[in-house]
């Protein structure tokens, strides 16, 4: 005889789990930690690159960088001044899952830092659906992308909690409709927080490293 | 691309609620997956095949029920399914919209024997 067990239970509740695990780690170290998802090349180290030199004598800055094979953007996070950057290989998963960051975790003494910065693998699908356990995660937009992007992908833009739209010094050579791009968003995700910034020419890049410093400091 | 940690996952729970149940057999696994949630395709079932064999679960029936994103018009109330354009309304072409459906990603139910 067959009998119907209800389970009602989240599809990824083990990766849930070690997320909140490490959360809680990260967190009584004082740490704060962002994990910084976007499209390949959307501009996720460069926005790191530009980062680390602002917080220079601030704030002490830790980076765990996710790839599929190389260690080029752990190596471009350390030449721009991370006090440690680590590299994690997911050998050809397309994301970072909360196992991978604890054992980057394990190699860290998190008291020593006061900012935890995660590169996920560059996808603008899967890195939504596996918590990380940071206290913010934040999507890196870019202009080339085009402005469908937030209806196209929309599960990666409804669980963010900050967008950085990059690039925006290409914005008087590309077609890009930024109400359009902003009411998609809107409804995604209503009220998030952006920052429209361009890793080239600097601009906008303020207003994010202030919101980091004040989050960072706080923890303190 | 991240199918396999579906499966994975989707098995773990399945073998877990059984054994809570005191179940012999796994023979069918219900999914709900809302359009906004994650992209799940139909290799999770190729998968299944493959890591589910020599479990209790092996031979079991995966039911997805896959729930379309709904949205709720702040304007005019209206209820509708957004198309992949755009986001208004498609009564009053208000842009204050709200989601009311399409964030589901759980194991809904098991059949045992
Ligand atoms: N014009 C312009 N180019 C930028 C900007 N930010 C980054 N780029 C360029 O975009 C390219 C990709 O930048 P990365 O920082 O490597 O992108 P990423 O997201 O880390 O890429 P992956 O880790 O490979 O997914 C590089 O050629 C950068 O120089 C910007 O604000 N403006
Ligand atoms: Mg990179
Ligand atoms: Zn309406």
């Amino acid at each position: 005889m067959t009998t119907r067990v209800p389970v009602v239970e989240k599809i990824l509740s083990a990766n849930d789990r070690i997320a909140e695990e490490n959360h809680a780690r990260i967190e009584s170290a004082g740490v704060f930690s962002i994990n910084i998802m976007a499209a390949p090349g959307a501009g996720k180290t460069s926005l790191i690159e530009q980062t680390l030199p602002r917080l220079k004598g601030k704030l002490r800055v830790a980076v765990v960088d996710g790839d599929i094979a190389t260690s080029i953007d752990a190596d471009r996070a350390a030449k721009a001044g991370a006090q440690a950057a680590i590299q994690i290989n997911t050998g050809g998963d397309c994301h970072l899952d909360a196992i991978m960051l604890r054992s980057a975790l394990e190699q860290l003494d998190l008291t020593q830092f006061d900012l935890l910065i995660v590169e996920n693998v560059g996808n603008l699908v899967c890195p939504a659906s596996f918590k990380l356990g940071t206290h913010k995660s934040v999507l890196v937009a870019s202009i080339p992308e085009g402005d469908d992007k937030p209806y196209k992908y929309p599960g990666m833009y409804r669980g963010v909690d900050a967008l950085v739209i990059n690039k925006i010094d290409l914005l008087p050579y590309i077609p890009f409709k930024m109400d359009y791009f902003e009411r998609g968003v809107q409804v995604l995700n209503p009220g998030v927080l952006t920052f429209p910034l361009s890793c080239r020419t600097g601009e906008g890049l303020d207003v994010w490293i202030e919101w980091l410093t004040q989050h960072a400091t706080h923890k303190k | 691309m991240h199918e396999l940690a579906v499966t994975q996952s989707i098995l773990d729970i399945s073998l877990r609620h059984a054994k809570d149940a005191g179940a012999k057999q796994i023979t069918g696994i219900s999914l709900v997956i809302g359009e906004f949630a994650s992209i799940v395709d139909d290799s999770v079932q190729f998968y299944w095949e493959m890591i589910a064999d020599g479990t209790i679960a092996q031979g079991a029936q995966l039911h997805f029920e896959r729930i379309r994103g709904e949205m709720i018009c702040a304007n005019c109330k209206h209820s509708f399914h957004p198309d992949d354009i755009d986001f208004v309304c498609p009564n009053c072409e208000s842009p204050f919209v709200q989601i009311t459906k399409g964030d589901e990603f759980r194991v809904d139910s098991i059949d045992v024997e």
